[in-house]
């Protein structure tokens, strides 16, 4: 028998989408029963009291979450994110509510013993509830009070070997697409470098130290399954310099017709026969694909490796042997001063586990090392750039200025020069220019 | 709210334990939260911690970003953890009694 009366929310029962009412009620049943006999370390009906307060929002069209929380564990500056509820008296069961983030594997890979041992933990310490997974990537425990941070803390890194996620002015959790583990675009080990970063900045990821967040994401190749280059500070974009690899044969099996397009994607629906000019040459934004005689030609050195070509055709054409990634900067959510996407820093640096990725530590400590010293309090690095300039973020980076940093060159003539670059400098005499220039 | 009492004084504070008025800030709140706050001895870098903070807040109206208060203080932010285990914002600010931070954090 529910505790609340939740007619609003019963309605999102209906429908074939799995509905998060029917869960969360199913959860709030199991409890209640507790047929293993749990202790629960915070009221059994914290389900209940969540959706009534739910509920409530529904009927109010408002909030009934207090304003912020300052909650954690000793030794970290981030990792939980406090919060109460407003109508404590009503709702005793979610008057402390508090959000644990955990740190997940690098492409979400798990074992059923890993998350039943999970699972255990939070049933008696917690509300039951869960986010699988946070947008930044986070194992998400979704509700529980203060007492209960040091005990899952505890049995977390003690019994599970598991640590939590970041939060606050820090490096944020990383995340990464699942890459080489089964994918045949992957260009570099994208778990790989998104666990080798996580390990080497833990210090960075748990105390904050930077004027804001600051994520990191990785996408093995250009397709962005993790969106890296809209939603991490700074990306890591795998890709190619030599050339694509071209199967002539499976070319011809997809002109005639054995292979579908785009392995099946548009199976849906009735697009006509396979048209390789139509859907692949002509499509091609540097136009640098023919197709002739039966024969598939990629200008390699006018090719931008957008995929497309290669998404269309996975089983005639592969990314090339000279992987390695780009590095893009500055992505941000609109606040304060307007969305932005990456904007590309370095064109390509290698991937190399052998000397643990060094180039590309460079890179982030670089950048770090100037933002650190230069952001201004909850400016995001994107911001930064935009205050600096781009040749600033690119000189602490270490990377010269290539025409590939830029869409387009500027169009305005407010160009700046340093003094050493202008003969004569700036130190001059107005009374040596009136000698030549009347007033 | 709830209100502390501790050696004779009242302390309004918030859930997270944060005093809700700066102006309410006296020497034996520090001994008041510093058990919470995994303290055992209060030493003199702690106080150095402490007080610039307070006057930092005082002349700013905000507290200090965490590279202000390690450049000031000359401790680097390991030290500060090992003074303040819960770190600068939840454990040094609200013994120096500062507001809560906000934000997303």
């Amino acid at each position: 028998m529910a505790k609340h009366k939740t007619p609003m929310l019963d309605q999102l029962e209906s429908g074939p989408w799995p509905s998060f009412v029917s869960d969360v009620k199913q959860e709030a049943e199991t409890r209640a029963k507790n047929e293993k006999g749990i202790e629960y370390q915070v009221p059994a009906d914290c389900p209940d009291d969540l959706l009534g307060v739910l509920e409530l929002s529904y009927n109010d069209g408002e909030t009934h979450w207090k304003h912020g929380g300052i909650v954690g564990v000793f030794g970290y500056g981030g990792g939980v994110i406090g919060r109460y509820c407003d109508q404590p008296e009503q709702f005793p069961g979610v008057a402390h509510f508090h959000t644990i983030r955990v740190a997940q594997p690098a492409g979400k890979f798990y074992t059923t013993k890993f998350l039943r041992d999970l699972c255990d933990i939070w049933e008696l310490r917690g509300s039951g509830l869960t986010n699988m997974h946070g947008a930044t990537g986070d194992i998400v425990l979704l509700g529980t009070q203060t007492p209960q941070l040091e005990e899952i803390f505890f049995e977390l890194t003690h019994n599970m070997n598991n640590d939590l996620g970041g939060s606050g002015s820090n490096l944020r959790t990383p995340a990464a697409c699942m890459g080489m583990s089964r994918c045949e675009y992957a260009c570099y080990d994208s778990q790989e470098l998104c666990y080798n970063l996580t390990q080497e900045y833990q210090d960075e990821l748990h105390r904050p130290a930077f004027p804001y967040k600051f994520k990191f994401k990785f996408d093995a190749c250009p397709n962005g399954c993790v969106a890296a280059i809209a939603r991490s500070d700074l990306s890591f974009l795998g890709t190619w310099r030599d050339n694509i690899r071209v199967d002539q044969e499976a070319v011809a099996a997809y002109v005639g017709g054995e292979i579908a397009p785009n392995a099946g994607a548009h199976a849906g629906r009735d697009w006509g026969k396979f048209d390789i000019v139509k859907e692949v040459v002509n499509l091609c934004p540097s136009g640098a694909i023919t197709f002739e005689g039966g024969k598939l030609a990629i200008d390699n050195k006018e090719c931008v490796r957008c995929m497309h070509c290669i998404n269309t055709m996975p089983r005639a054409l592969r990314i090339g042997e000279d992987t390695g990634c780009s590095i893009l900067c500055g992505a941000k959510a609109p606040i304060l001063d307007g969305p932005q996407m990456g904007s590309l820093l370095v064109p390509f640096v290698e991937v190399n586990k052998d000397d643990d990725f060094q180039a590309i530590k460079d890179v982030v400590e670089g950048v770090w090392d100037w933002w650190m010293e230069e952001g201004k309090n909850r400016e995001r690095i994107g911001e930064t750039m935009k205050r600096l300039g781009f040749a600033a973020l690119a000189n602490a980076a270490g990377v010269p200025i290539d025409a590939r940093m830029v869409q387009e060159p500027r169009h305005n003539p407010y160009i700046f020069w340093k003094a050493d670059e202008v003969e004569g400098g700036w130190e001059r005499d107005i009374e040596d220019f009136r000698k030549r220039h009347q007033r | 709210m709830a209100v502390v009492e501790f050696q004779g004084k009242q302390f309004e504070v918030d859930e997270d334990g944060f005093l809700l008025q700066f102006d309410s800030w006296a020497p034996e709140w520090v001994d008041y939260v510093k058990e919470s706050e995994g303290i055992k001895d209060l030493t003199d870098d702690h106080q150095k911690v402490i007080d610039f903070l307070q006057d930092y807040y005082k002349k700013n109206g905000i507290a200090p970003m965490v590279r202000i208060l390690s450049k000031v203080t000359g401790f680097k932010l390991k030290q500060i953890y090992e003074l303040f285990p819960s770190g600068p914002g939840k454990g040094a600010c609200k013994m120096a009694g500062l507001p809560k931070p906000t934000g997303c954090v």
